[in-house]
């Protein structure tokens, strides 16, 4: 149907049919958009917002955004379409699957859209650290809109009854479990707050990357076919997250649901919950008490992965569609609106040019909480990925979750890991 | 010539039916069989015969036997369960009972709602700490449990939530059939001096006995079919604990898009079906008695 009309748009401008008194929805480029909600918060609605914005400055284009559920289901979704002929021509999909969707054929960089020096400036203008999940082998495959990182967010009310100071969070790993000792409440067997909470079910590994990075371990090269899982410093690093629940008992035991982590925090089930920035509006929202959001603590250095999800042009865009997909994108992220975006929703503004709009400022005063992923960035490194990223990150995963759940130790889970996603990377050296 | 045009009339009669059944069970099932031979296209890679190379591979794959095994507990849990647990609801309110109507109703329910929002107020039920069954425990002084997020409970979650989705469903079947046992029966018996007891397995449980074969086969295809709720409760884990053969299907050809593999593991699939449902017709249906 898209392309019968756009055919028939192109027909008609060929022809000379169309006069300035055509209505202009007969001429406007069509665009199917695929988006993702990953976070709580009316999402759909600012999506909609925005793109109506977007119509009223440009009405030669018409973009068609299309919730697409989660992450997920967002990338399913997309490749399904891509092998039935029916891709959407934009989407925004995590950054990690970036590799993917090269191998699959699917789409284009952005190097080969841009036109020149104002857009070349363009591509220029983003955070170094997001970009790292947007380029690989000298091309840009993806733009950054709504990334995040991890941040701790924790409940002042909670600090304040155990007598710890409510403006001052944990530095450190070793300070985090003895504040999470003071934060555990239990009455017999029943535990009715625990200390930490960090979410494991879904995708564990983006969590457990936060504490290899600051245990100073990289989990996979930047050319997507290496993975280090066995790495005495990663073993340690889950190490720990376990002895959090198994040894020390200040972090619930079993998987840890990333959907209900926000919802615990507010009903004060746990008094520190790590999670990301795209929460931030949520708990401004919904927390009943006062809370602070931290850098998460350091080990060997700061570190979290940075997350979220990038704007992809897709090949069967055509080359109307491929001009009208990157006006749409440039303008979504202009400095203002990746202020706004930031704004509205607790993702990082992906450009520092957005954080010195005034909108920006004024917001940061009265809210510093809005700074700290931003200046959690320099530490922060690229997202696990690589080539065939699911299967990859489902090894890791599965290992998590066998040594959270009690079945497995770390050292050979890890292991059984690493050598399953060398199995699965022969392919790609 | 006439015996001709019968011919040609019977043709045309299931002709409607031939092609419905061919287009979407015997051309997928059997282009299936096909794709599972050769290897998984990528673009830079062109598909080539592998003959028997992904069932060689699913031999050695333990998150295959894993979901093998783990669809095996759960028809094994669902099927009894289910069955049963119908049946003795679709005699409670086919007996005299006050309110009857809404009971059926409350029976019913669960079937009518979709599985997704099903498992999304399971999710709640489950949540530790403040979900359902927690605060319920919490009453009586038990600890949460977290029973979606632990190995030992995970699958036994998920296998409650089906059964009490399907229960319903069958008692609709069996409360039909149970109507449909004339009364005369009822009185003949009496006349006898036959027990209740003696009545529900000698007369009851024969004739309801092709309804039980209908539900049982749907029961167990039922087993094999449904995953709405791994989806939406654990997406397989923790550990592949609740993963499900279709369940592994679906992540293999839309999340790894090895699409070969999951060819070749949706033939296992098939097969177990098949020999399922061959031996439910050879068995029972000796067994079984049509009026």
């Amino acid at each position: 149907m898209t392309f019968f009309r756009n055919t028939l748009a192109a027909a008609a401008l060929a022809t000379g049919v169309v006069t300035a008194a055509a209505p202009a929805a007969l001429a406007a480029t069509e665009l199917t958009f695929y988006y993702p909600v990953a976070v709580g918060g009316p999402i759909t609605k600012l999506i909609d917002q925005y793109v109506a914005d977007f119509h009223a400055e440009h009405p030669d284009i018409r973009i068609n955004p299309v919730y697409s559920g989660s992450y997920q289901d967002t990338i399913t979704k997309a490749l399904t379409a891509v092998r039935g002929g029916d891709a959407p021509e934009l989407a925004v999909i995590l950054s990690t699957d970036m590799f993917t969707l090269i191998d699959e054929d699917a789409i284009v960089p952005f190097d080969d859209l841009i036109q020149g020096e104002a857009q070349a400036k363009w591509l220029g203008s983003f955070y170094p650290g997001f970009m790292e999940n947007s380029q690989t082998g000298g091309k840009t495959w993806g733009i950054p809109f709504q990334r995040s990182t991890v941040v701790m967010y924790w409940n002042k009310e909670a600090f304040k009854e155990v007598g710890l100071d409510p403006e001052v969070p944990p530095q450190t790993w070793a300070e985090m479990t003895e504040f999470a000792h003071k934060l555990t409440r239990r009455e017999g067997d029943v535990t009715s707050r625990w200390g930490v909470q960090i979410p494991s079910s879904g995708f564990p590994y983006w969590l457990f990357q936060c504490l290899t990075t600051q245990n100073d371990a990289i989990l996979a090269n930047a050319e997507g076919n290496k993975t280090n899982f066995d790495d005495p410093k990663v073993v340690e690093a889950l190490q720990y997250w376990v002895d959090l629940s198994v040894k020390e008992k200040v972090h619930p035991p079993g998987i840890v649901e990333w959907g209900t982590t926000p919802k615990d925090f507010f009903e004060g089930k746990v008094a520190m919950m790590w999670t990301t920035t795209g929460n931030l509006t949520n708990v401004r929202t919904n927390a009943p008490f006062e809370f602070g959001v931290a850098m998460l603590p350091e080990k060997a250095r700061r570190g979290s992965p940075t997350g979220g999800g990038n704007f992809y042009v897709f090949k069967s865009a055509d080359e109307a569609q491929r001009k009208a997909a990157l006006t749409f994108v440039e303008w979504m992220t202009t400095p203002e609106r990746a202020a706004q975006w930031g704004i509205d929703t607790g993702y990082v503004a992906v450009r520092p040019d957005a954080w010195e709009t005034k909108a920006m400022q004024d917001y940061v005063a009265g809210f510093p909480a809005a700074a700290v992923a931003r200046d959690q960035l320099p530490h922060a490194v690229a997202e696990l990925s690589t080539h065939e990223n699911q299967r990859v990150t489902k090894a890791l995963n599965d290992a998590l979750q066998a040594v959270l759940t009690g079945a497995e130790q770390p050292e050979p889970a890890l292991k059984k890991a690493q050598a399953e996603a060398e199995r699965i990377l022969r392919a790609y050296h | 010539m006439a015996r001709r045009m019968v011919h040609l009339y019977g043709w045309m009669l299931v002709f409607p039916a031939v092609v419905l059944l061919a287009a979407f069970t015997h051309v997928p099932a059997v282009a299936t069989l096909w794709a599972s031979l050769f290897t998984t296209a990528r673009p830079n890679r062109p598909s080539r015969f592998a003959g028997l190379d992904a069932y060689r591979a699913m031999l050695d794959d333990p998150v295959f036997w894993q979901s093998l095994a783990n669809n095996a507990v759960f028809a094994a849990a669902t099927i009894p369960a289910s069955v049963i647990l119908a049946l003795v609801m679709a005699l409670l309110v086919n007996g005299r009972l006050r309110g009857r109507a809404a009971v059926r109703v409350a029976f019913f329910t669960p079937t009518v709602l979709p599985m997704i929002a099903v498992a999304n107020i399971w999710l709640f039920f489950y949540t530790p700490s403040y979900g359902l069954l927690d605060q319920i425990a919490g009453l009586f002084g038990l600890p949460a449990t977290n029973w979606l997020g632990s190995r030992e409970t995970a699958l036994g979650a998920v296998i409650a939530v089906a059964v009490w989705k399907e229960a319903g469903f069958f008692m609709i079947f069996y409360l039909a059939a149970l109507q449909q046992i004339p009364q005369s029966l009822r009185e003949a018996a009496a006349l006898e001096g036959c027990g209740r007891w003696t009545f529900f397995r000698r007369v009851t449980l024969p004739l309801i006995m092709p309804t039980t074969l209908f539900v049982l086969i749907n029961a167990i295809i039922n087993a094999f079919r449904m995953i709405d709720h791994i989806i939406v409760m654990t997406r397989g884990g923790p550990d592949n604990t609740t993963s499900l053969l279709l369940f592994y299907i679906y992540e293999v050809g839309f999340k790894f898009w090895d699409t070969a593999y999951a060819a070749a593991l949706t033939v296992v699939l098939l097969v177990i079906l098949a020999l399922v449902a061959l031996g439910q017709f050879v068995i029972l249906d000796r067994r079984t008695h049509y009026r």
